[in-house]
This record gives C-alpha cells, sequence and structure tokens, in this order.
C-alpha cells in the first residue's frame, strides 16, 4: 500500500472510531503511531505540548503533523481529511435525526461502554507515558540516583497540584515546566 | 443566491476566527463559539448549542469538528458545514505544518531539548487531569467500572488492539443496557 493511502486510512479510522475528542483520541493516536513507526513516546508527548500551545484541536494537529513528517505537505492534506472526515459525514446523517436517537438504548448502551473504555485507555497511557518519562532505561537502582529522575518527579508533581487544586491553565503549565527545566539544564544538574 | 454566497463566506471567516484563537481545542472552544455563534451572530440559540456539545459527545471525532459541522449544515445545508469545517481546521492546519518542518531541528538546540525535558514531566500531569474529568463525565455503576478496569488492563498489560478494545466497549454497553432494560432497572 502507497504511504498515502496509509496515512489517509489510518486516520480516517482515528476520525470514525475515537469518542470524547481531545485526550480520549490520545491512546488510538500512541497505538497507531507507535506501529507504524511515526513517532516514538516521547516525540508524542513532546508534540502533546506544541498542541496545547498551538491553536486548533488535538486530534487535528496531530493527524497535519504525522502527515508532513511521513509524506510532506501531500501527507498532512490526506491525514488532516481522513481524520475529519468521519466526524463531517456522520454529523450530517445524523443531524436531523438527533433527537429521535439520543434517547434510543442502543444508543445510550453505546455511549456507557465508550465513555467507560475511555477512561481505562487514556490511565493506561498515563502508564506508558509514564515510564517512559520517569524509566527510559528500565527500572533500576541507577534511575534513582539520577539528578534527572527528582527533577522530573518534582515538576510532574507541582504541574499536577497546580493544573488540580489551583486550576492553572495547560500552557501555563508548560510554559512553567519549560522553564524549570531549562533553568536546571544550564546550571548543569540535568543532562539531557 | 448571492444571499446565500454570503452566509458560506461568513461561516468560513467566522470559524477560521474560531480555530484560530482556540488553544488546546476541545472544550476549551465552547465558550468561543458561544460568543461568536450566539452572542454575537445570534446564528443559534445559548440551548441548541448545549445540544451541539451532547451531539458531539455522542459521535466520534473532534468536538470542535463536530460542532463547526453540526452549526454549518443547521445554517447552510452541505455547503455551509463544508465551509464552516474547512475554516475551523485551516489555521491549525497552516500552523502545524509550518511546525513539522522545522520542529526536528530546532529540538536540537540545547535551550530547546531542557525546555522539553521539563514539559514532558508537566505533560504528564495533564494526561492524569484528562482521566479524571473523562472518569467524572462516565455513569458511575459496576458495568461502568468493570469495562474501566478492563479496557486498562487489556491495554496496558496485555498490549490489546485498542480499536478491539473500543468496539467491544461498546457491544458490552449496549448489552448490558439491554439486559438491564428487559430487567426493568437502570443498570
Amino acid at each position: 500500500m502507497s504511504a498515502l493511502l496509509l496515512l489517509f486510512l489510518e486516520f480516517l479510522k482515528m476520525g470514525a472510531l475515537t469518542f470524547g475528542g481531545g485526550y480520549a483520541m490520545i491512546p488510538f493516536i500512541e497505538e497507531t503511531v507507535l506501529r507504524h513507526d511515526w513517532m516514538t513516546t516521547t516525540e508524542l508527548v513532546d508534540f502533546i505540548a506544541v498542541s496545547e500551545s498551538t491553536p486548533g484541536a488535538f486530534a487535528v494537529n496531530i493527524s497535519t503533523y504525522v502527515g508532513s513528517e511521513v509524506e510532506g505537505l501531500l501527507g498532512a492534506l490526506l491525514a488532516t481529511v481522513g481524520l475529519v472526515l468521519p466526524p463531517f459525514l456522520i454529523i450530517i446523517l445524523i443531524a436531523k435525526v438527533y433527537e429521535r436517537i439520543k434517547s434510543n438504548t442502543l444508543v445510550q448502551g453505546a455511549m456507557l461502554g465508550l465513555k467507560s473504555t475511555v477512561v481505562g485507555l487514556i490511565a493506561a497511557t498515563v502508564l506508558s507515558v509514564g515510564k517512559t518519562i520517569f524509566f527510559s532505561e528500565g527500572i533500576n537502582a541507577a534511575v534513582f540516583q539520577s539528578a534527572e529522575f527528582y527533577v522530573s518527579l518534582g515538576i510532574f508533581a507541582a504541574a499536577l497540584f497546580l493544573l488540580l487544586v489551583k486550576k492553572l491553565s495547560p500552557i501555563l503549565i508548560i510554559a512553567g515546566s519549560a522553564v524549570i527545566g531549562i533553568l536546571f539544564g544550564y546550571t548543569g544538574v540535568i543532562k539531557v | 443566491m448571492k444571499q446565500k454566497f454570503k452566509l458560506y463566506l461568513q461561516l468560513f471567516l467566522t470559524f477560521i476566527k474560531i480555530g484560530a484563537v482556540t488553544f488546546g481545542g476541545g472544550y476549551a472552544m465552547i465558550p468561543i463559539i458561544e460568543n461568536e455563534i450566539s452572542v454575537k451572530k445570534k446564528w443559534i440559540g445559548g440551548d441548541e448549542l448545549l445540544e451541539v456539545v451532547a451531539i458531539s459527545e455522542t459521535t466520534p471525532g473532534p468536538i470542535a469538528i463536530c460542532a463547526a459541522t453540526f452549526i454549518g449544515y443547521r445554517l447552510g445545508g452541505i455547503p455551509g458545514a463544508f465551509c464552516a469545517t474547512f475554516g475551523v481546521v485551516l489555521p491549525s492546519f497552516l500552523i502545524i505544518y509550518l511546525i513539522s518542518l522545522f520542529l526536528r531541528a530546532f529540538e536540537q538546540l540545547e535551550i530547546i531539548r531542557y525546555a522539553f525535558f521539563g514539559i514532558r514531566a508537566g505533560v504528564l500531569a495533564l494526561l492524569i487531569k484528562a482521566v479524571i474529568s473523562m472518569y467524572q463525565k462516565c455513569p458511575k455503576n459496576l458495568v461502568a467500572y468493570l469495562i474501566m478496569a478492563a479496557s486498562f488492563a487489556a491495554v496496558a498489560f496485555f498490549s490489546a488492539n485498542v480499536i478491539i478494545v473500543i468496539l467491544s466497549a461498546a457491544v458490552i454497553g449496549i448489552a448490558a443496557t439491554l439486559i438491564a432494560e428487559k430487567a426493568g432497572k437502570k443498570p
């Protein structure tokens, strides 16, 4: 299969099968980009930060980015069109009948399943991203003696507190984390 | 004819504006859509906007796309839907395409490597917040908890295919709801 067609079809699948939008799509995106070697988990995490700092929906942004990385401008176009096409067509089809189908038992049952699975899937992504950040060299004694581990842990704990308790916006969290990374980098505490 | 063309153009331009100013996407864009579409243009009412959000949640795809398509379709049929959706995607498409041209070279710079080292730990916190907010929107009952746990275990420990997990969850949700309905109560 040509690389362009593959990009189009993979993002078409993503557009058709991910409910909830935003981060709900990350588990699916992670699985797809890893399977095709389009990105590593670390590159995906970096791109989440890029996407939070630029306008637009995450899923659209990552389709454009992966498409461009793999096949240039045409790849970016095909991946983005692939992602947008399913929701576009589905909304047009159901816009008129939505009132009638929303209380349908099948729709409600499917939503129960989909909303629940998304929680479990994103939790699995948290685990794999966490492993990449803290234990990229595996879990061993050396990790717990490295400054990098404790700096990451400190940034993570502070970010979580500021997000959940102080309700800071994601973009401020990213900017703050970047500044702390730069400070520890130039003072020679961490080596990356 | 001329009036229709004007509507398409307005839809396109309004959604370009929405697409260009909503950082982070998702629910962050709802208040901005509300301001542009209901308050300024009076194209649809506030209660209809809630309906748009509900529809976006029941259908696949990013909320921004679903909302643009729905509002465009309501106002201008299929061409309207096309103009609104094209508009909402265009700004981020151009920005991300430009970024993709230099991101890898940019990441080689020392200062950017340090910045991303910090950022990665911050992003992990963003992901945990996403799990919490998805959990809050989810029904709280035994079936839901079982699906959450099984989906997590399947992907985290058994590297299960995500498509199969998503489809199975939908089927189990439907089966549980049908069984509960037969038994005459909510699951």
